[in-house]
C-alpha cells in the first residue's frame, strides 16, 4: 500500500517499516503435534481436544462501532455480499454476536487479528 | 461542525474542514498516537529491523488502560465465556505474536490522518475562519476510516458509552458538564465516519 513519505515532526516515529505478519514464527505448527503425541501432558498451554471440529471467528456487539462500518468491514475483508454482510451485522447488533467465518485455528487467528485491526471486537473459539 | 464526506470519481472522498475542525482532529489523533506509544526502536539498517521484528515478542498481558484494552482486546474468551487458564494462556500467546503489528497498523492510520491534515493549505475568505477541502485517495480513505474508528473507540471508552441508552443520556448533557466537549467531538467523528463509509460503499 502506498504511504506518503515521512515528514514533519511525526517523521521519526514512522521512519522504520512496520513488521510484517508473515515473518512471525507461528506456534500452531509446533504445539499441535506435541499435543497429539502426548495427550497426558499438562504443560501445553492450550489443548486441542477434537482436531476435526472447526474453529470460528465471532464478532461481538459493541456500543461504539457504527452499523454501516461493521457491514463495510464484513464486505471488504471477507468479500461477503452486501446482503450477507448486512445480515451478519444485524445478528451482531441484535443477538450480541455472530459467527463471521470458520476454518482452521490458524485461519481464524488471522481473521481475529484482522478484525482487531479494523477495531471490531472479535474472538475465536472451537465450534462445539 | 457539519462536515460530510462525499465520494470522488477516483474512488476517494472529500470533506470541507474549517480551521477549528482541523485543529481538533489533529489534536485527537496526536493524543491517540501518544496513547498507542512509539514503535520498536529503529535499527541501523532494514535488515536489523527485520531481525528485531522476528525476535522481539510483544506483551502477553492486556493493557491496563481501558482504551488500549479496547483497541487491543483478548483474542480468546469474550463476554459470554469466563476465561479459564487455557483461554488466558491462548490469549497471552496470541497477544505476544500480534499486538506489536496491531499497534503499528493503528499508528500508521493515525499518522496518515495527521499528515493529510498537515498537507492542507488553509485559506481564509471574507475574514471568517479559514478552511480547506480535504481530498483523500482510496488508500487514504481506508486509513482515515481506521483512524476515525479508533478515535471513536477511544473517546467512547473514556465516556463509558456502554449501550445505546447511554448515547441518549450523553446527548442530553447540560452545557456545563465537563464531558460535553468530548461528547460533541464523539458525535462529530461519528458523522464523519458514517459519511466516509457511505462514500466508499457507493
Amino acid at each position: 500500500m502506498h504511504r506518503p513519505p515521512p515528514g514533519g515532526s511525526m517523521g521519526r516515529v514512522s521512519a522504520h517499516p512496520s513488521p510484517t505478519i508473515t515473518l512471525r514464527p507461528h506456534r500452531c505448527t509446533l504445539s499441535v503435534p506435541v499435543e497429539i503425541e502426548r495427550p497426558e501432558s499438562s504443560e501445553a498451554p492450550f489443548a486441542v481436544p477434537e482436531p476435526d471440529v472447526p474453529w470460528v471467528t465471532i464478532v461481538h456487539n459493541d456500543p461504539v462501532n457504527l452499523m454501516s462500518y461493521v457491514s463495510y468491514v464484513f464486505q471488504s475483508y471477507f468479500g461477503y455480499s452486501k446482503d450477507k454482510a448486512h445480515q451478519l451485522m444485524l445478528d451482531v447488533h441484535h443477538k450480541g454476536r455472530a459467527v463471521v467465518s470458520s476454518g482452521t485455528r490458524e485461519e481464524m487467528e488471522r481473521d481475529v487479528q484482522a478484525m482487531h485491526g479494523y477495531g471490531l471486537w472479535a474472538t475465536l473459539q472451537q465450534d462445539r | 461542525m457539519a462536515g460530510h464526506f462525499e465520494s470522488l470519481p477516483d474512488g476517494g472522498a472529500a470533506v470541507p474542514l474549517d480551521e477549528v475542525e482541523i485543529s481538533i482532529l489533529r489534536s485527537l489523533a496526536v493524543q491517540l498516537l501518544e496513547l498507542i506509544g512509539p514503535g520498536e526502536e529503529p535499527g541501523d539498517s532494514e535488515a536489523e529491523d527485520l531481525l528485531a521484528s522476528v525476535f522481539n515478542d510483544g506483551p502477553s498481558e492486556p493493557p491496563a488502560d481501558p482504551v488500549l484494552a479496547r483497541l487491543f482486546p483478548d483474542a480468546y474468551g469474550g463476554p459470554d465465556l469466563v476465561p479459564d487458564d487455557d483461554v488466558r494462556a491462548a490469549s497471552a500467546e496470541f497477544r505476544r505474536y500480534t499486538e506489536n503489528d496491531l499497534r503499528a497498523r493503528k499508528r500508521d492510520d493515525a499518522l496518515a490522518l495527521v499528515r493529510a491534515l498537515d498537507g492542507l493549505s488553509v485559506s481564509s475568505e471574507g475574514g471568517g475562519p479559514g478552511g480547506a477541502v480535504l481530498r483523500l485517495k482510496p488508500d487514504e480513505c481506508r486509513q482515515w476510516l481506521g483512524a476515525l474508528n479508533d478515535l471513536r473507540l477511544a473517546i467512547g471508552t473514556r465516556l463509558e458509552v456502554t449501550d445505546e441508552e447511554d448515547g441518549g443520556e450523553l446527548l442530553r448533557l447540560p452545557d456545563t458538564d465537563p464531558r460535553k466537549p468530548m461528547v460533541m467531538a464523539y458525535l462529530w467523528l461519528g458523522g464523519l465516519q458514517e459519511t466516509l463509509v457511505e462514500s466508499l460503499m457507493d
